[in-house]
C-alpha cells in the first residue's frame, strides 16, 4: 500500500521483544517487528494466539521497552533522554482484553473521571471530559450513577473504552474488545467504535480473531505470525493469502470460502470478496 | 431418564447492603426445565446476561436450585454427599481459563485431576499425554501456565476437564478467546469427544457456526428457554434469533439475503456444502 509519510502517528521500529530473559520461560515474543500507524486509519490486527498481538501493542505506549529497536510518535524517538512518556500514554490509549476484569470505582461517572484525574486535569476538567467520554460510547444517561459491575457485558466494555477516550486520545488500542459479547453486542460496538473513528479522527488500532470483523471495518490489516509480521495490506489482499493464513492458524472470511466454492464449481465469480454484501451482489449476477 | 434433568429450575441473585438489607433481586434462571439424554450434543445461545452460565453451573453442583431440582446421572445436585461425584461426571470448562488453573507446569495442571480421583501414576500420564495432545498444547507440557497467553490457557484447562474422563462436559463460551484455528481445534475436539467417547457436550457459545453441529439448540431469554429445536428449525428463524440479540451462521444469513431477492433457494441452509449445491442447482455457468 502506498502511504502518505506525513500523515504517519506512531511507528514501532524494528523492534524486538523477550520475556523473562534470564529464567525458565525465556520467549522472544516480538523479532525484528514494524508497524506503523497513520492518521485517522483503522489498523486491524490478527494472529494465533501467542503470536505475539499483546506484546505489541503494549509497547505501542510504552509500557514495555524493546529490547533492540524503538517506538517513534509524531517523528520523536519516546525513548530519548527526556521524552515524556506518560504523556504518550495518554495520547495512545490501551484498552486492554478483558477491561471489565479491571473496573474498580463504585459508579460508571467516578470510574471513567478516574483517568483524566490520573493525568492531572482538574476535578471540573475532568468531569467535564467524563460526561463527553460516556456519551460518545452511547451507555444512556440512567447508567451514569450505576455501579459498572451491575452493566451487561457489552455496557461494561464501554465503560471501559471511555475511560480511556476521556483523557483524549489520538489513537485508540484495544485487545479483542468484542471477545466474549453476544452477536448483537458484537455489532452495536463495532459500529459505536466506528463512529468515533469518524467523528473524532481517532486512529484505531483493533486485535481481533474475527476475519469477519476486520474485513469488514479494517483499512490494513496486518497479520503476526510468532512474533513476526508477515503481511501487511488493505483486507483483500491479505486475504488472498487465505492458505498461508490458515497455516498460520488463522483463515479467511467465511464469504470468500463461499466464493471460492462457486469458482471451483465453474461459475465466473470475484473471488476478493470478504462480506456478505458482496457476496450476494456476485451471487445475484449468476442466478438471475 | 437423561444424564441431566432440570426440572423446573429458578435461581435467583440478592444483592445486599452492608447491613444486610436486600437491595436487588436478579432472577437469572426462571423456571426452566431441560433434559439432556446420554450422548447428546446439546448448544445453549443467548445473550450476555440471559442466564447461560447459570444454569450452566446448576449442572456441576456449583449452584444449587432455590426452587426445582437438577438431577445428573441419577446424583440430586441438592445432596452434598454427591458433589465430588457429581463434578467428576459433570466436567466444566468456563469462559475465563485464569480463574481455572493452578498448577505450576502445564502437564502438572492436568495430571492434577486425575491424581485427585485416585488414577494409578502410569495412566495418569497417558491421559495427561492424549488431553494436551487433543487440545494441541503437547510441546508446551512443560511450561509454566500463567506464562501463556490467554488462548493457550484456556486449551490447558480444557485438557484439564477431559483429563478426568467425565461423561458429560460443559463449555460455558469455550472458543471466546481463541484464534480460529484453536476455536476449530476446540469444536473438533468437543465433536470427536461427543462422537467417539460418547461424552455429553453441553456448549455455550455465541458463535452460531458452531451451534450447527449440535442435535438440539435452547435458547435462552431472561432465565428462561424461548426457543428449542434442531439446529435446522432455529436456525430458519432469522427475525426471532436477532430479535433475541443473536444471529444466524453468515452461510445462512447469506442464504436468506438471496431468499429475500427473490432468489428461490432452499432455506434454512446450515453449511457452505449446502450452499454450494443450491447454487450449482440455481446457477448459470
Ligand atoms: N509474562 C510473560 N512471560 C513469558 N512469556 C510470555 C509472557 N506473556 C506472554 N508471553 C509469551 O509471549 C508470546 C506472545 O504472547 P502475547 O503477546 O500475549 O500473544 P497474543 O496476544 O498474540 O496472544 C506467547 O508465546 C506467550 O506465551
Ligand atoms: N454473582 C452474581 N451476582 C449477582 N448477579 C449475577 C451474578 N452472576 C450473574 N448475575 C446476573 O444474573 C443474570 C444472568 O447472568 P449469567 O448467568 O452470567 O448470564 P449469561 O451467562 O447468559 O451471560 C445477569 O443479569 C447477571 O448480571
Ligand atoms: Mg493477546
Ligand atoms: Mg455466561
Amino acid at each position: 500500500m502506498e502511504r502518505d509519510k506525513s500523515k504517519l502517528k506512531l511507528a514501532a521500529d524494528h523492534i524486538s521483544y523477550e520475556y523473562d530473559k534470564s529464567g525458565a520461560n525465556r520467549h522472544k515474543a516480538l523479532d525484528d517487528v514494524s508497524f506503523e500507524v497513520y492518521e485517522g486509519e483503522f489498523v486491524g490486527l490478527i494472529g494465533h494466539t501467542g503470536s505475539g498481538k499483546s506484546t505489541l501493542m503494549q509497547h505501542l505506549n510504552a509500557l514495555l521497552k524493546p529490547d533492540q529497536g524503538t517506538i517513534w510518535y509524531d517523528g520523536q524517538d519516546i525513548y530519548e533522554k527526556g521524552y515524556d512518556r506518560k504523556e504518550l500514554r495518554r495520547r495512545v490509549g490501551l484498552v486492554f482484553q478483558y477491561p471489565e476484569h479491571q473496573l474498580f470505582e463504585d459508579t460508571v461517572f467516578n470510574e471513567v473521571c478516574f483517568g483524566p484525574k490520573n493525568f492531572g486535569m482538574d476535578e471540573k476538567q475532568s468531569e467535564l471530559s467524563a460526561y463527553a467520554a460516556i456519551k460518545k460510547v452511547g451507555l444512556p444517561d440512567e447508567c451514569f450513577y450505576h455501579s459498572p459491575f451491575d452493566l451487561s457485558g457489552g455496557q461494561k466494555r464501554r465503560v471501559a473504552i471511555a475511560s480511556v477516550l476521556a483523557v483524549k486520545p489520538e489513537i485508540l488500542i484495544m485487545d479483542e474488545p468484542t471477545a466474549g459479547l453476544d452477536p448483537k453486542g458484537r455489532e452495536e460496538l463495532m459500529e459505536m467504535i466506528l463512529s468515533l473513528k469518524e467523528s473524532e479522527g481517532l486512529s484505531i488500532v483493533m486485535v481481533s480473531h474475527s476475519m469477519e470483523d476486520v474485513a469488514k471495518l479494517a483499512d490494513r490489516i496486518v497479520v503476526m505470525d510468532k512474533g513476526h509480521i508477515v503481511y501487511d495490506d488493505e483486507p483483500r489482499k491479505v486475504f488472498a493469502h487465505y492458505k498461508e493464513l490458515e497455516e498460520m492458524g488463522l483463515a479467511a472470511p467465511q464469504m470468500m470460502y463461499v466464493m471460492q466454492d462457486l469458482k471451483d464449481a465453474g461459475f465466473d465469480v470475484r473471488t476478493d470478496v470478504t462480506t456478505i454484501e458482496e457476496a450476494k451482489e456476485e451471487i445475484l449476477r449468476i442466478v438471475t | 431418564m437423561g444424564i441431566i434433568d432440570i426440572n423446573k429450575v429458578t435461581y435467583e441473585y440478592i444483592r445486599r447492603d452492608e447491613d444486610g438489607n436486600v437491595e436487588g433481586i436478579t432472577t437469572a434462571v426462571n423456571g426452566v426445565s431441560l433434559n439432556v439424554k446420554a450422548g447428546e450434543f446439546i448448544a445453549i445461545l443467548g445473550h450476555n446476561g440471559s442466564g447461560k452460565s447459570t444454569l450452566a453451573k446448576h449442572i456441576n453442583a456449583l449452584l444449587v436450585p432455590e426452587e426445582g431440582s437438577v438431577i445428573v446421572d441419577g446424583m440430586d445436585t441438592a445432596d452434598e454427599d454427591k458433589t465430588l461425584s457429581i463434578r467428576q461426571t459433570a466436567g466444566m470448562v468456563f469462559q475465563n481459563p485464569d480463574n481455572q488453573i493452578i498448577g505450576q507446569i502445564v502437564e502438572e495442571d492436568v495430571g492434577f485431576g486425575p491424581e485427585n480421583m485416585g488414577v494409578p501414576t502410569k495412566e495418569i500420564w497417558e491421559r495427561v499425554e492424549e488431553s494436551l495432545r487433543t487440545v494441541g498444547m503437547y510441546e508446551y507440557r512443560k511450561k509454566s501456565p500463567n506464562k501463556l497467553s490467554g488462548g493457550q490457557k484456556q486449551r490447558v484447562s480444557i485438557a484439564s476437564v477431559i483429563a478426568m474422563h467425565p461423561k458429560c462436559i460443559v463449555f460455558d463460551e469455550p472458543t471466546a478467546m481463541l484464534d480460529p484455528k484453536g476455536r476449530r481445534e476446540v469444536i473438533r475436539a468437543a465433536r470427536a469427544l461427543n462422537d467417539v467417547e460418547n461424552i455429553t457436550i453441553i456448549l455455550i457459545t455465541h458463535y452460531m457456526e458452531e451451534a450447527i453441529y449440535a442435535d438440539r439448540i435452547f435458547v435462552m431469554e431472561e432465565g428462561s428457554v424461548v426457543m428449542q429445536g434442531t439446529p435446522e428449525t432455529v436456525f430458519s428463524q432469522v427475525d426471532m434469533l436477532k430479535s433475541y440479540r443473536l444471529d444466524v451462521p453468515e452461510v445462512t444469513e447469506l442464504a436468506w439475503e438471496l431468499k429475500k431477492a427473490g432468489v428461490p433457494i432452499k432455506f434454512p441452509i446450515l453449511t457452505r456444502e449446502e450452499l454450494k449445491e443450491e447454487l450449482i442447482r440455481l446457477g448459470k455457468r
